[in-house]
């Protein structure tokens, strides 16, 4: 039973991170083809781009948080 | 495998009590270094943050005594750092009137990156910033920072009219979106840079140090297969080291680049 109750909090965040996996996986997606179509266009891309990624990470760190509590 | 299985395999590894222990919140406390009781808080990551603090100091104040036209070897590292954060921050998000928050984002993204560098340094090999207690206090200075900027613009009911109320959206949205907009100024923002942070450097410093003790474990255990495989392991811990500091220095990036955002958000006329 001890064990079960450790093994809730890896399993918490493995449900927490699939979410923001897919969102990072979006925006980064967006970034390359963006730099790809007007390679230019990277210098304003770029703080957007990891603006985003901030974003999105939060929600896999919250869940990081949560397991460890 | 089904999970049953697991739990049951993961209890018996347990309970044989000479298995491999892995690192949890425990590696995150210190304990203070004279163990007589004089000055309690006198603990690794206190010292870590100080020796950070002069060494970023020591760093612009020495790169920046004798500046010269044509800049020398050191010259020109300071101003790599400084450049890219004023031109590559702070000019790119907050645009005009940049100059005033220069200082402060340039200290904050060297003060972050060479705390957390700390993590991957060896002898050291803390990250600094996976206390709570020191991004959230970067984090405040951000917060504090952003909000005299917006109430010297606006005034105080001003500036938060401007935050809870903004123009140009249908009346019936409103009641939803005002408590949304002042907790996140007021709670979200500080307590999500500072998380971002924490969490960072907590995840990274435990991935390392599962690693390095998984793979030493693996080393100098009998069993012949763990110690075909601990070269892996110890291989992924290097592997891993690098990775850190390409994430730690993204991290005081990010943390300047939202601090800016923020920043130019409470600048501007409109939300």
């Amino acid at each position: 039973m001890e064990s079960t109750i450790t093994l809730a909090g890896p399993l918490v965040y493995a449900l927490a991170a699939v979410g923001p996996g897919i969102g990072i996986g979006l925006i980064f997606a967006a970034y390359v083809s963006g730099v790809a179509r007007q390679p230019e266009a990277n210098n304003i891309l770029r703080p957007i781009a990891f603006l985003g990624f901030a974003l999105v990470e939060i929600l896999a760190l919250i869940g990081l948080v949560f397991a460890f509590l | 495998m089904s999970s049953t299985a697991f739990v049951s395999m993961n209890s018996s590894v347990v309970a044989a009590g000479e298995g491999f222990v892995p690192p949890g919140i425990g590696e995150f406390n210190f304990d203070p270094y004279f163990s007589d009781g004089t000055l309690p808080w006198l603990t690794k990551p206190l010292v870590a943050s100080v020796v950070a603090a002069i060494m970023v100091m020591a760093f612009f104040i020495l790169g920046s005594r004798k500046r010269a036209l044509v800049p020398g070897r050191f010259q020109f590292a300071t101003e790599s750092v400084y450049t890219f954060i004023r031109n590559g921050v702070a000019r790119d998000v907050i645009g005009h009137g940049f100059e005033k928050y220069v200082p402060y984002l340039v200290t904050a993204f060297a003060f972050i990156a060479v705390n957390n560098l700390f993590g991957i340094i060896p002898g050291i090999q803390f990250p600094t910033l996976a206390r709570f207690g020191f991004p959230l206090t970067l984090a405040i200075c951000s917060w504090l920072i952003y909000l005299a900027i917006g109430i010297r613009r606006a005034g105080f009911f001003g500036y938060f009219k401007s935050v809870m109320f903004p123009p140009g959206l249908p009346v019936f949205i409103y009641p939803l979106l005002a408590p949304i907009e002042l907790i996140q100024v007021l709670l979200i923002r500080p307590f999500s840079l500072a998380l971002r942070l924490t969490a960072n450097m907590f995840a990274g410093h435990i991935l390392l140090l599962l690693f390095t003790l998984g793979g030493t474990y693996m080393l100098f255990n009998e069993s012949i297969l763990l110690k075909v495989l601990a070269p892996f392991a110890l291989a992924s811990a290097v592997g891993l080291t690098s990775f850190e500091a390409f994430i730690e220095v993204l991290q005081a990036y990010i943390f300047t680049l939202l601090s800016a955002l923020y920043i130019a958000e409470a600048m501007s006329e409109e939300h």
